[in-house]
C-alpha cells in the first residue's frame, strides 16, 4: 500500500462522492459508502492492479456499499423509503465524464452555499471535495478537531433539514452564487499559504489543495473569468513559496526574496491566464489581484517592479471591493510609486478602530515611517504591531525589523 | 377566516401566539421528557382545536437550520446578503410572518428577499418540521 495509491484514491474518491451524493441524497451516507469502497480498493488493488476505469469501479463499489448500509439500517428504522428511491433510480452503468463533471459542480455549489457560514463552507469543501479527514482539517495549528467535526455535522444537518438543493445554479443565479465558491477556495489556499499560527509554511498541504480546487473550478466552469482569475492568482502566489522564509523560518519580504527560487514556469502560466482573461472585459477582484501578483512575479529584481501600475490596479480593486486589507496594500504600492507621504495619506484615512489589532497595519506604518526617516515613530509602530496576534514567522520578522530600527536610531 | 368554527365571527380578532424557549433537541433530553413535551402539545392542540381557536400553526426546525436574509441599501432590489443562523438583533422585533410553500431553500430565500421586511430589517427563514416524515 503506497502513498501515491492513497493519494490517488483520496482525490478520485472526491469525484465519486459527488455522484454518490446524488444517488443517495445524503452526504454522510455517501461519504461512508465511498470510504468503504476505498478500503476495498486499498486492499485489492495492490495485488489485482488498478482497474481500467478506476472511477467507474469505485462508483459501482460505493453504490453497492450504500445499498448494503441502507438495507442494514432499514431493518431497524424507516430508511427503507430511501432505499427504494435509490434502487428505483433505474438501470445503472458507469457514469460518463459529463455526469461526473456535473455531479462535482453540484457538490461544490452545495458545500459553498451562501446560507452556510464561511468557516463551515471551507471545512465541508475540504472534507467532501478534497477528501481530507477531520483531523487533517483541524491539525494542531488551526482549530480543535471537535470544533471542525461539529462545524461539518451542523452544516450537513442544515443542508438536509433546510433543503439546500443539490444542483448547479441556473446561469442567472451564478452571479449570486459563484462568489461564495471562489471565496471558499481562496480561503483554503490562503490558510495554506499563510498559516495563522506556527511557521508560515505549516500548512502548505492546504495551499496545494487550494490550487487544485482552483484548477478544478476552471475545468468545470471555463467561461467564468473570475475562475481563471482565481487560478492565476493562486498560481502566481504559490510560485514564490520556496523563497518566503529564511533558514530560521523568518519571513522574507517579497523585495528581498531570492528570485531564482521562484517557480517561473508557474508565474508564466499565471501571466498567460491573465492575458487570456482580461480582454474578456468582465474584470473582477480575482483577475486584478492575479495581475498584481504577476507583475511582482515578472519583475527581474525588486527595484524593477512596476509600482505605478500595481498602485493603479489596487485602486481598481478598492473600488470593486473596499476593505482595510486592500487599502493597506494600496498604500504600500502608492508609497513605492509616489513616496511615503502619499502612502500615509491613504493609511490615515482608515478608521483606526478597525485596524488597531491587525499587525500588518502597524508594520506597514512602521516601514513607511522608517523610509521617511522618523525612526522614533517607526519604533513605536513596530511595538504596536508586536502586541497583535500573528504566526511565528511574522513575529520573528517583525522583531528583527524592530531591532534593526533600534540600532539605526543609535 | 376561521372556517373550522361555527361560533366565530369573521370579524373576530386573531392573535399570534409566539412560542419562545430554550433550543429543544429531541436527541438531547431523555425520550420520556420529549414524549411528555409532545403529549402536552397534543393536549393543547386537542383542547384549543375543539374550541375552534387554532387557525394554523407549525413547529420549526432548530435555529441551526436558519438563514437570515437582508437586502442592502434599504430599498427593493439591493444586494441580497445571506447569513447562516437566526436573527439575533435585540433592537428589532418580530413584526409578522409568512408561511412559504417552496421546493427548496433557494426558492424560499428568493421569495424572502422580496418581502419588504428584508430591506426594512431582516427576514429569518427556518424550515417547518414535517411530522409525517419523521421515522
Amino acid at each position: 500500500m503506497t502513498r501515491p495509491l492513497e493519494e490517488f484514491l483520496r482525490i478520485e474518491g472526491g469525484r465519486v462522492l459527488a455522484t454518490l451524493v446524488r444517488f443517495t441524497g445524503d452526504i454522510s451516507l455517501a461519504e461512508d459508502a465511498v470510504q468503504d469502497a476505498i478500503l476495498v480498493a486499498l486492499e485489492r488493488w495492490p495485488e489485482s492492479g488498478v482497474p481500467h476505469n478506476p472511477g467507474a469501479w469505485l462508483t459501482t463499489a460505493a453504490r453497492n456499499k450504500a445499498l448494503d448500509r441502507l438495507r442494514r439500517e432499514s431493518k431497524r428504522s424507516s430508511t427503507e423509503r430511501k432505499a427504494n428511491v435509490l434502487t428505483g433510480s433505474g438501470p445503472y452503468g458507469p457514469p460518463n465524464e459529463t455526469v461526473v463533471h456535473d455531479d462535482q459542480l453540484r457538490l461544490i455549489f452545495t458545500c459553498c452555499h451562501p446560507a452556510l457560514s464561511p468557516e463551515a463552507r471551507v471545512a465541508l469543501t475540504l472534507r467532501t471535495i478534497c477528501g481530507l479527514t477531520t483531523a487533517e482539517i483541524a491539525n494542531v495549528h488551526l482549530v480543535a478537531e471537535a470544533t471542525i467535526g461539529q462545524r461539518i455535522s451542523r452544516a450537513k444537518k442544515k443542508i438536509a433539514l433546510a433543503r439546500i438543493p443539490y444542483r448547479i445554479p441556473p446561469d442567472h443565479e451564478l452571479p449570486d452564487r459563484l462568489p461564495a465558491v471562489l471565496t471558499t477556495v481562496y480561503s483554503v489556499f490562503t490558510v495554506g499559504h499563510h498559516a495563522p499560527s506556527g511557521r508560515l509554511d505549516a500548512r502548505t498541504d492546504l495551499a496545494d489543495e487550494g490550487l487544485r480546487l482552483a484548477r478544478l473550478l476552471v475545468e468545470l466552469m471555463p467561461d467564468e473569468p473570475e475562475c481563471l482569475g482565481l487560478l492565476a492568482l493562486t498560481l502566481a502566489t504559490h510560485a514564490r513559496r520556496a523563497a518566503r522564509l529564511d533558514p530560521n523560518g523568518g519571513l522574507v519580504l517579497l523585495e528581498h526574496q531570492d528570485r531564482s527560487l521562484w517557480r517561473h514556469e508557474e508565474i508564466a502560466e499565471a501571466a498567460a491566464l491573465v492575458e487570456q482573461v482580461l480582454p474578456r472585459r468582465r474584470v473582477g477582484p480575482y483577475q486584478i489581484q492575479a495581475a498584481i501578483s504577476c507583475l511582482h512575479g515578472l519583475a527581474l529584481t525588486g527595484s524593477d517592479t512596476d509600482w505605478g501600475q500595481i498602485a493603479e490596479l489596487y485602486r481598481m480593486l478598492e473600488t470593486l471591493q473596499p476593505s482595510p486589507v486592500v487599502r493597506v496594500n494600496r498604500a504600500v504600492a502608492v508609497a513605492y510609486a509616489a513616496g511615503p507621504e502619499a502612502g500615509f495619506a491613504l493609511l490615515d484615512a482608515l478608521d483606526e478602530g478597525t485596524v488597531a489589532h491587525w499587525h500588518l497595519y502597524w508594520s506597514t506604518r512602521a516601514e513607511l515611517l522608517l523610509r521617511s526617516g522618523a525612526l522614533g515613530d517607526a519604533m513605536a509602530s513596530f511595538d504596536r504591531a508586536l502586541l497583535c496576534d500573528m504566526n511565528d514567522s511574522d513575529r520573528r520578522f517583525l522583531a528583527g525589523r524592530r531591532g534593526a530600527c533600534a540600532i539605526a536610531r543609535k | 377566516m376561521c372556517h373550522n368554527s361555527s361560533k366565530k365571527e369573521n370579524t373576530m380578532p386573531r392573535y399570534a401566539a409566539l412560542i419562545y424557549g430554550p433550543e429543544t433537541d429531541p436527541a438531547a433530553g431523555s425520550p420520556e421528557d420529549w414524549a411528555k413535551v409532545m403529549s402536552d402539545y397534543n393536549d393543547f392542540g386537542a383542547a384549543a382545536g375543539a374550541a375552534g381557536v387554532i387557525g394554523g400553526g407549525e413547529a420549526l426546525q432548530p435555529t441551526a437550520t436558519a438563514t437570515t436574509v437582508h437586502v442592502k441599501g434599504g430599498a427593493k432590489g439591493g444586494e441580497v446578503v445571506l447569513t447562516d443562523g437566526p436573527f439575533a438583533e435585540t433592537k428589532e422585533v418580530l413584526g409578522g410572518l409568512y408561511l412559504l410553500d417552496c421546493d427548496n431553500l433557494d426558492e424560499a430565500l428568493r421569495w424572502a428577499a422580496q418581502i419588504p421586511g428584508a430591506w426594512l430589517g431582516r427576514v429569518e427563514v427556518r424550515p417547518v418540521i414535517d411530522f409525517s416524515e419523521q421515522g
